[in-house]
């Protein structure tokens, strides 16, 4: 296993780095600009914060679109709830996300720069501003911290300008995309904060960088945020966390709107981007939950659900009463037991709602519920009456 | 050849008032909770009439017609 990249540098648990420690350790901060957008072109550096777009593509149209007026978000708003590798980035790395911001400023020709951070992510929020504190006058003045309400819809991009522009962290109807039309009309770079970090790194090697952050939550005696290899084997993820605490029933690759694995064949799975796009799997936000056998999964499917229901912004119709609705329905199978017509309704409701949304909540959603009852088909088709409540 | 057009509808804006299935039946219809699914794809040129109808009548504005995106990438 090579070295961290990321993470290489002091432990990670003693907290922010300091600018002369960063710059001892990595030299300054190289130029950005037009070589830099084809280098990323190049290395297929894909986005880290869900949706894995790749990065040199997006940062090549934000520049055609800039007029010398763009907008940079660096994206820390982190509401998956189970991930904490942004969270651990912002409070060890700051300099490193900072540099990656200053350079995607550079490269897509941005006079601004806006730190986007979840406001109960505290120690975050601290070292971030505390790092800025440490940069040059003209970063200083370039750059302003906003801090995002604790929504899960909160990171989309969409949202991101939303909260910015006008003070409310909801998606709006896109097109115009954030990238055409952003921050104050102007076309807006939203990039997650461990993929702004990762071009700190690619600025000053030249190559592609070769690790991804993963955050192991659930079932395992050691959960936490890892930096891995790409291609490292899912087990060997769930091996630095301890490895599994009990009997593993499925893993859920890539958080909340990723996809149910049996355990079998979960382990051997190449924690990479296009490896996993390839299989029909995303690696979303880099979170691997584990549920154990113990736990009945059509319990925690529903509750997840309902999570996810109450997370709509509701503005769109579809997604505010669809997603309620399929709650609803797993969750009376959760407590009264299989009903024919509630599995009929989950089915019929899923592609009632499936591409309704201004945002993709609704669809992730969806593709949540789809792929659990797939991989869970016997419990949902079978399950008894609990008396239990699952949350 | 003529200009093609397609419903859009702004689903932030939508109210689920229904009255655009009312009017063209013939490409929308409401879901189980009263809100329009639009058949993909241009309006037959018979229909134009009462697509625009129902774009004109949506009382909070929220359906639009707008030049299909197949006629985008055909040259002139």
């Amino acid at each position: 296993m090579s070295a961290p990249q990321l993470l290489a540098g002091p432990d990670p648990s003693r907290g922010s780095e300091r600018r002369a420690e960063h710059v001892a350790r990595l030299g300054p901060l190289p130029k950005g600009g037009h070589a830099l957008i084809e280098l990323l072109v190049r290395t297929g550096l894909t986005g880290r914060g869900g949706a894995g777009f790749p990065v040199g593509l997006k940062w090549r149209a934000v520049a055609a679109a800039s007029h010398g007026s763009a907008v940079v978000i660096a994206n820390g708003a982190e509401g998956e709830p189970h991930s904490r590798k942004d969270r651990l980035l912002m409070t060890s790395r700051p300099h490193l996300i900072l540099d990656g911001a200053m350079l995607a400023a550079a490269s897509v020709n941005a006079k601004q720069v806006v730190l986007y951070i979840g406001e109960e992510h505290h120690a975050a929020m601290r070292s971030m501003s505390g790092a800025l504190t440490e940069r040059t006058e003209h970063e200083r003045r370039m750059v302003r911290i906003v801090a995002a309400p604790p929504r899960y819809v909160a990171g989309d991009s969409s949202a991101t300008v939303h909260l910015v522009d006008a003070g409310i962290a909801t998606p709006t109807t896109t097109p115009p995309s954030p990238r055409d039309r952003g921050v104050g009309g102007a076309a807006t770079l939203v990039q997650n904060v461990e993929t702004l970090a990762h071009v700190a790194v690619i600025a000053r090697t030249g190559i592609a960088t070769d690790t991804v952050l993963i955050t192991v939550a659930g079932g395992v005696r050691a959960p936490g945020v890892f930096e891995v290899n790409v291609g490292t084997p899912l087990g060997g993820a769930v091996q630095l966390a301890g490895g599994a605490s009990e009997p593993v029933r499925a893993v859920l690759v890539g958080g909340y709107f990723g996809q149910w694995v049996e355990p079998a064949e979960a382990w051997s799975l190449p924690l990479d981007p296009h490896a996993l796009r390839a299989r029909g799997l995303s690696l979303g936000c880099g979170v691997i939950g584990l549920v154990p056998a113990s736990h009945c999964a059509v319990c925690e499917v529903a509750g997840i659900m309902r999570y996810l229901a109450s997370e709509s912004s509701a503005q769109c119709g579809p997604c505010f009463f669809g997603l309620r609705a399929l709650a609803d329905a797993c969750t009376r199978i959760a407590e009264r037991g299989t009903d024919p017509g509630d599995l009929q309704r989950l089915q019929r409701w899923s592609a009632e709602v499936q591409g309704r949304g201004a945002c993709k909540h609704p669809d992730g959603v969806v593709m949540f519920l789809q792929s659990a009852m797939k991989t869970f088909g016997d419990d949902f088709a079978h399950h008894p009456a609990h008396i239990r409540r699952s949350a | 050849m003529t200009k093609q057009f397609e419903l859009v509808v702004d689903r932030i804006k939508c109210d689920g008032r229904g009255l655009c299935a009312e009017i063209l039946p013939e490409r929308i219809r409401l879901d189980s909770w009263g809100y329009p699914i639009v058949a993909p794809g241009p309006i037959p040129e018979h229909l134009m009439g009462l697509a625009a109808r129902a774009v004109d009548d949506c009382p909070v504005l929220a359906i639009a017609l707008r030049r299909a995106q197949v006629q985008k990438q055909r040259p002139k």
